[in-house]
């Protein structure tokens, strides 16, 4: 990250107001507008002009019919109306888009008539987004997510330079991580009026002029669309996990809704062979959205790449639209790996995670907010995503007690407490498998034997926890246990759990959410733990850049 | 709750036994650890719990009722007016519940108790359904205090703990006004001293 153009890049991080990418209300949806207004007129012209302006025979095309009563000027003058409106409110939606960022805060303002304004805390910061969809990657555009706790909490910068994204992401970063560098000066300048000061940067290339600088632009375009997705000094290589895609492929062939698609066509097959093709067309319809879902999911995880950095966890994903997600270190509030049945013979599990922001976007395999960390990864895979996620969390325990806990059949001794005998009627299969373990500020819970589940729940982020028994589980002397966590889809429960051990487990996690709160400095990641080794394994990284 | 040990046996514990174990609300919880396997979940060397307000019983036995009466009444004008013999069973039905959930309301209320520990807030609540919940301090994001119409007229507030986590449900229901305000100003204090991030 010591890269020497942190020091000599125009930040925009400067506290001052600057303007977006010129082009962002057409891939804000103009261009779908433009298509739709063309698409409209094109097909329904003659209605149209039957509609405005009461002419009902003419004959033929109503462009003869302006030509013969010769309004050919009036039209065209019409249309160049239009045309400029269309650019003046374009313009001025531009002119009045602005962001700044500073020590304390990204902020957005936005809006003609309706004026809003979008203020994000630094050490808030749960995440920063940037995605890339296909037009506006064509153009060398991204957009900017940076997301706080909370339902769709997030400050868009769309669109920025892609160049400029991903200078300003890391700004952004390194001012929440509270780490100390004058690399940029801060000066908040309220009053000041937006500067234009880096257009260079902004457009994200040098300007151009006449045919040698479209072809600049296009070369530089194709450049950025071919290079590699992760930034190859941005992370060392050894905690890069790719995803090769014939595993993705695999992955995607042996799961339940294949299996699902797969029985369907097969009861289609049969049927339309003892002939009966009404029936058939009906259940063509799910077939065909499931083979799409199959493969969007599939084109969406294809490049997938997880990374660990100085400011947290990249996750990168997609082909023609890109995203790429930075997690700071304490953002992520539990984790849940898992094995489905169909996975089990060639060892892969998937990852998944739950944080507190709750973002619109929709993630990698399709699930809504991109809470999959590892869409499918072998066990090795797995051992270095945690460690990403779970920064600290590395020692040979952990991954003793981690291996227990995904492969372990539940023998005593094994590190977990695990259910009772008395519990087996319960669980008739997986009761030796469910159980918990405590670990250096970490809880694991274990369950499930035909779909191996695993959930960690770092204490810090520990919002509360819950013991629970009903009058049967008194009978047998035994309880459940939950951790409450923000919601996500990872859900850390613990079904059956002798009643003593609820007790311990009930009090350890008591007593440990708040040591572990307390200790815990995450919202400045870098600010605190200058001289600790760094969670992410990157530890030579850190201050670099001062 | 030494003598209900020796009663109950192993695993042999029923319902009602185990209700009496919690009959009596005021009595101190033991102090020195429990045994560790003891016949109900009870979490030992805790201080004592502080109980709701017995008025509160009022509250939720007007709602039961309310309930109760509305869906009857429904019943009996399926019954009567629309000629509807069937509707009686569910009428029934609902009526003996309620007077059910009526009838063990007061223990229901006693069973709900908060302590306010050193560094979390420890709540508990239920019989047959027992739950225990540690919230720290510096989880907590909001207090919410309500009042509804009859547990205004008593002169009750219901205290509304909550953090990031939905799941955490720590709702202290009954407490008396002034007491519910002193509460809140006592949890916001100790949030403020040992807050933490998300």
């Amino acid at each position: 990250m010591s890269s020497p153009t942190r020091a000599a890049s125009t930040s925009l991080a400067d506290g001052a107001w600057h303007r977006l990418h010129p082009a962002t209300p057409l891939f804000r949806g103009g261009i779908f507008m433009v298509a739709v207004l063309g698409f409209i007129l094109a097909n329904l012209r003659e209605r149209l002009v039957d509609f405005f302006f009461r002419v009902p025979t003419y004959g033929g095309d109503p462009l003869d019919e302006i030509f013969r009563r010769g309004a050919v000027g009036w039209a065209l003058l019409a249309i160049a109306v239009v045309l400029i409106v269309i650019l003046v409110v374009f313009y001025l939606m531009w002119r009045m888009h602005t962001f700044r960022v500073d020590a304390e805060s990204v902020e957005v303002r936005s809006g003609l008539l309706l004026r809003s304004n979008r203020r994000a805390r630094l050490d808030r910061i749960q995440g920063v987004n940037i995605s890339r969809p296909l037009v506006p990657r064509l153009f060398g555009a991204a957009r900017l997510d940076v997301s706080v706790a909370g339902q769709d909490a997030t400050v868009q910068l769309a669109y920025l330079g892609s160049a400029v994204a991903d200078e300003l992401r890391r700004d952004i970063l390194r001012l929440a991580s509270g780490a100390k560098q004058a690399a940029a000066p801060i000066a908040p300048t309220d009053a000041a009026p937006p500067s234009d000061a880096h257009p260079d940067a902004l457009h994200g290339s040098a300007p151009a002029h006449g045919f040698e600088g479209a072809s600049r632009f296009a070369a530089a375009r194709v450049q950025e669309f071919l290079s590699p997705e992760l930034d190859p000094d941005a992370a060392p290589p050894a905690s890069v996990v790719r995803i090769p895609p014939q595993r993705l492929a695999g992955s995607i062939v042996f799961s339940l809704s294949t299996l699902v698609l797969v029985t369907l066509a097969v009861v289609m097959a049969v049927r339309a062979a003892t002939g009966n093709p009404d029936w058939l067309i009906g259940a063509v319809v799910p077939v065909l959205g499931g083979l799409g879902y199959s493969f969007s999911r599939f084109t969406k995880s294809l490049r997938y790449s997880i990374a660990g950095t100085p400011d947290g966890v990249r996750v990168g994903y997609g082909l023609l639209s890109t995203n790429n997600e930075t997690l700071p270190p304490g953002r992520i509030h539990a984790i849940h790996v898992f094995q489905p049945l169909l996975w089990r013979p060639f060892g892969w599990w998937q990852v998944r995670i739950n944080k507190a922001e709750r973002s619109a976007n929709r993630g990698a395999a399709g699930q809504a907010a991109s809470t999959t960390t590892l869409p499918v990864g072998t066990l090795a895979d797995v051992m270095k995503v945690l460690e990403l996620i779970l920064p600290g969390y590395d020692d040979d325990q952990a991954r003793a007690l981690v291996t227990q806990g995904l492969l372990g059949t539940g023998h005593a001794g094994d590190g977990f407490a695990n259910a009772p005998r008395r519990a087996a009627w319960r669980r008739p299969l997986s009761w030796r498998r469910t159980g918990y373990a405590v670990d250096d500020g970490v809880v694991l819970f274990r369950r499930g034997v035909i779909t191996r589940d695993l959930m960690l729940v770092p204490l810090a982020r520990l919002q509360s926890v819950g013991i629970s028994q009903g009058p049967l589980q008194r009978m047998q002397r035994l309880a459940s246990a939950k951790l409450h966590t923000v919601a996500g889809p990872v859900t850390a429960s613990l079904p059956v759990v002798a009643q003593a051990q609820a007790l311990v487990l009930f009090q350890a996690l008591a007593a440990g959410a708040v040591a572990s709160a307390e200790a815990d400095t995450t919202h400045r990641w870098r600010s605190e733990r200058a001289a600790a080794p760094a969670g992410t394994g990157t530890a030579g990284a850190e201050g670099a850049g001062a | 709750m030494s003598e209900h040990q020796a009663v109950m046996g192993d695993g042999q514990a029923g319902q009602a036994q185990a209700d009496q174990a919690q009959a009596d609300p005021h009595s101190a919880e033991p102090l020195a650890p429990a045994p560790a396997d003891g016949p109900r979940l009870e979490l030992p060397a805790v201080g004592e719990w502080k109980r709701v307000s017995p008025k509160y019983v009022v509250v939720e036995v007007v709602g039961t009722l309310l309930f109760g009466v509305a869906a009857c009444a429904a019943a009996a004008v399926l019954w009567l007016v629309a000629d509807q013999q069937w509707a009686i069973y569910p009428g029934a039905v609902i009526a003996v519940g309620v007077l059910v959930t009526v009838a063990l309301e007061p223990r229901r209320v006693r069973s709900i108790g908060y302590q306010l520990r050193d560094d979390d807030l420890l709540f508990r609540r239920g019989i047959m359904f027992q739950r225990f919940v540690a919230v720290p301090y510096g989880r907590m994001q909001l207090v919410d205090i309500t009042r509804g119409p009859v547990a205004r007229w008593l002169g009750l507030a219901d205290l509304k703990f909550v953090t990031a986590a939905a799941a955490t449900g720590v709702a202290i229901p009954g407490l008396p006004e002034a007491e519910a305000d002193l509460l809140r100003d006592r949890l916001v204090e100790l949030a403020e001293s040992r807050r933490a991030g998300l």
